[in-house]
């Protein structure tokens, strides 16, 4: 307590002089995750604002050149291929971190983990005995007639439950600071190897700014993930051969599979150095056949098992289900868990929340609507100028209307195509999305963040504390996915 | 050292890993080499006659003259330093080594990811300007330097399991090859069979010849007196104390073949070793005296396929073929 008087005395003798990072800077209408206007005064950020404020826009430009190029050098990079050249691109880096309060941290760590069990129950409950539909609380067509829904998964038990071992949560903030969830990722989120490297990058170039500010670390992920998949393991097991299982080296985040292999210590497969005999998974090894335990795989359903799938697909493992549905070998995340994340189902998470924990969720959802329901198509029609649309199937935000932003002609298109199709989309309210304090060619100036925790479960749900901050880079843009152009930022979690 | 260091874990190797080890090694070798001989044909070189070499060492005369009119000292440096179309230039190489390093990344060191990623960004920088005959030893030492950081890197940081048996193994097949070819081509221009003994041939040549394996002095200090094929033959193919010497590297594999069998029970690696303790019987000074009176060229020829097929026990038999 006493450093923290300290500190703000400092705050106050500091930042009267010197025009530094946060000059000229106005976040407007929007929510500064930095300024955090009309919140009471935290030390840290108040340290962390007073340090900005000295700090000189030619010294992090130069950063910002030492740290992109470093990213490169390191090859923590996603690798885009054309014409059979490789081309490894950096996900741009912003130096200004973004910042959370422990008491806000509270907030998203709760919510996840209660948005996580309601996802794990609303799982087992429609590859059993489908009470909720039976209930008609969530529409019997949308799972069942949904392309994420898995027959093979009926009748089917995972341990503990747990079918959504590792989930990204999409969170964003509205003006007043409301956290809301955006969407839900329970297929294979990926990101979290941006996390841990941006806190590396962090402490490489900035070590200054960070100084005595007690962020919560985040070097940890790999060994809950780890001990998740040992949990999984079929029982008896004493010591589980875990794999990370991968499409290859040419998938776009190959990167994170190398990382998360590494921080696990376990070996890096793809399909090809997987075989199933007699229902059991083994690897080829130097010294031959050795058994697997666990598998996290970060390749999609489809790709799994071209007994059970994509008869075409080559990156997978034939027989591997059928290993899985025996109690072999653990498979993380587990399959048919699509059903889950989709954006029409995502409609009804608050009420799925409600019917299986009793209680209200605790990071509630964007206001939604689901354009296969009557009023909620007319309303989108005649709203579409406003809204933003989005088709339930897809992800990385492609085919995305963003109402406000769109030209007539576009709308028009777009309002054909929803009439044609109304079930393959819903609707929600532009967002005024909180910004953060970003480096840009015209100095430091307001852009648009969401963020990404990771909840990894096995018996337990533990979340990383912070989470994969993306950064819409150009002015205005609300799109922050990594394929649209955007970047990232340290997330710190104050302690 | 031991031979019975104890296991330091249980930690299998993905056999296709190991094959990826093998061939990383080979390939950032083959750079150095390539670099080193065209060094020092560029520095010793009189006539474009020793440009023609350099393609038959790396087997390469037929590809190159389907593409470049003749062969000069710039079209085979590009042949070799920018043509990505040439799987035996540098720029293929790189791009192997980095496609395996990148297949390996979860078990090579971050040092060694960082500087192959490095290494690689500087050679695909090359271009026309770097191969004027006052850039073109530059560019070898630089080609030098990033493939010996590789190795120093590794012997620094890379963790002492399977995987680095594996590479270790790639490393000295590579050399012992590339020696191989390097005596096969220069040793019968320098040496027609009717002059073996004859102390009167160009000793600009040997001197070449010694230069591009790297051996020079080492040479020197066993051999004060001139030039003696025999002795060349010896020294390239049977000591065992020259880093790019066929007898040392086989022996080398030989000692990692050994540790991989012992430490970690790897039992598809015998008709590897097998081999290899053949091999290393036969490359002994008075064995190689013997072939250089009776023509090393068949014996070299043979030599080759012989490392070929070694490497192929090794992939064959431990890296799950």
């Amino acid at each position: 307590m006493a450093q923290t008087a300290g500190t703000q005395t400092q705050t106050q003798t500091q930042s009267s002089d010197a025009p530094g990072l946060l000059q000229g800077y106005d976040p407007d209408a929007f929510f500064c995750e930095m300024l955090r206007n009309g919140q009471p005064p935290h030390p840290g950020l108040e340290l962390l604002r007073s340090r900005l404020a000295q700090f000189p826009i030619d010294t992090l430009r130069r950063r910002a050149v030492d740290a992109e190029r470093d990213l490169l050098e390191r090859g923590i990079t996603f690798t885009v291929y054309s014409d059979a050249t490789a081309i490894d691109r950096i996900l741009p880096f912003d130096l200004i971190p973004r910042v959370i309060t422990a008491a806000e941290w509270q907030q998203i760590e709760t919510g996840v983990i209660q948005r996580v069990r309601a996802l794990n129950l609303f799982l087992h409950d429609i590859y059993h005995g489908q009470k909720i539909l039976a209930d008609g609380v969530v529409p019997r067509a949308l799972v069942l007639g949904n392309a994420g829904f898995c027959a093979t998964m009926v009748g089917f038990d995972v341990p503990f439950g747990t079918y959504v071992h590792v989930c990204g949560t999409d969170i964003v903030r509205d003006e007043t600071g409301r956290f809301m969830v955006l969407e839900d990722n329970a297929r294979t989120p990926s990101g979290v190897a941006y996390v841990v490297e941006n806190r590396h990058m962090t402490q490489r170039v900035l070590s200054d700014v960070m100084a005595g500010l007690k962020v919560r670390g985040v070097d940890e992920y790999g060994l809950h993930l780890h001990r998740a998949l040992c949990e999984i393991a079929p029982p008896g097991v004493s010591d589980p051969q875990v794999v990370l299982l991968s499409p290859g080296i040419f998938n776009s985040a190959y990167f994170e599979h190398v990382f998360l292999a590494r921080e696990m210590g376990v070996p890096l497969v793809e399909g090809r150095d997987l075989v199933v005999e007699n229902h059991r998974v083994f690897m080829h090894t130097t010294a031959g056949l050795a058994p697997v335990h666990s598998i996290y795989r970060r390749l999609n359903d489809d790709f799994l098992d071209p007994d059970v799938f994509r008869p075409d697909s080559a990156l997978g493992v034939r027989g591997v289900i059928e290993a899985w549905r025996r109690g072999n070998v653990a498979i993380a995340n587990a399959v048919g868990t699509g059903v889950a994340d989709d954006k029409a189902v995502y409609a009804y998470m608050p009420r799925i929340i409600r019917y299986y924990l009793a209680e209200d969720a605790i990071l509630p959802n964007v206001d939604t609507r689901i354009c296969a329901e009557a009023d909620a198509l007319a309303y989108t029609l005649e709203h579409l100028a406003e809204l933003v649309v989005k088709p339930v199937a897809e992800s990385g935000g492609y085919g995305i209307l963003i109402g406000p932003h769109a030209t007539r002609a576009q709308l028009a298109e777009f309002r054909a195509r929803l009439i044609a199709d109304p079930t393959n989309y819903i609707s929600q309210p532009t967002l005024k999305l909180s910004v953060s304090p970003t480096l840009t060619d015209s100095g430091v100036a307001p852009r648009h963040v969401d963020l990404r925790p990771f909840a990894v479960t096995g018996r337990d749900t533990w979340v990383l504390p912070g989470g994969l901050t993306r950064v819409a880079l150009r002015q205005g843009t609300l799109v922050v996915n990594s394929s649209q152009g955007g970047g990232s930022k340290d997330t710190w979690v104050l302690a | 050292m031991s031979e019975t260091l104890p296991v330091t874990g249980t930690m299998h190797l993905i056999a296709r890993h190991a094959a990826s080890a093998v061939w990383l090694a080979r390939y950032i070798e083959r750079i150095e080499n390539l670099a080193r001989l065209l060094d020092v044909t560029k520095t010793f070189s009189d006539d474009d006659g020793n440009w023609l070499t350099i393609l038959r060492i790396n087997g390469d005369a037929v590809g190159f003259h389907k593409r470049y009119p003749d062969v000069s000292q710039a079209n085979v440096a590009r042949f070799y330093l920018l043509d990505a179309d040439n799987s035996s230039s540098v720029q293929a190489a790189i791009a192997a080594a980095k496609e395996n390093a990148r297949t390996l990344r979860a078990l090579i060191s971050t040092e060694m990811w960082l500087q192959i990623n490095v290494f690689h960004g500087r050679i695909r920088t090359l271009s026309g300007g770097d191969l004027t005959p006052d850039r073109l030893s530059a560019v070898c030492a630089m080609l030098k330097d990033g493939a010996q950081a590789h190795v120093g890197i590794s012997e620094g940081t890379f963790y002492r399991d399977q995987c680095w048996h594996f590479t270790m193994i790639g490393r000295y097949l590579e050399r012992a090859d590339q020696t191989t070819r390097l005596l096969d081509t220069r040793f019968n221009a320098l040496a027609p069979r009717a002059d073996a003994n004859d102390p009167d041939i160009d000793a600009g040549k040997w001197h070449a010849l010694l230069r591009a394996a790297g051996g020079y002095h080492a040479y020197r200090r066993e051999h004060p007196h001139g030039y003696r094929p025999a002795e060349v033959a010896g020294f390239l193919l049977a000591n065992t104390a020259f880093p790019r010497a066929v007898a040392l590297n086989l022996a080398q594999i030989d000692w990692h073949l050994t540790q991989l069998r012992l430490r970690y029970h790897l039992r598809g690696g015998a008709r590897a070793l097998e081999r290899v303790d053949n091999l290393c019987g036969i490359l002994t000074h008075e064995g190689v005296a013997d072939l250089v009176a009776r023509g090393l060229s068949p014996f070299l020829d043979w030599m080759q396929r012989e490392i070929g097929a070694l490497h192929g026990d090794v992939i064959d038999g431990l890296c799950g073929g």
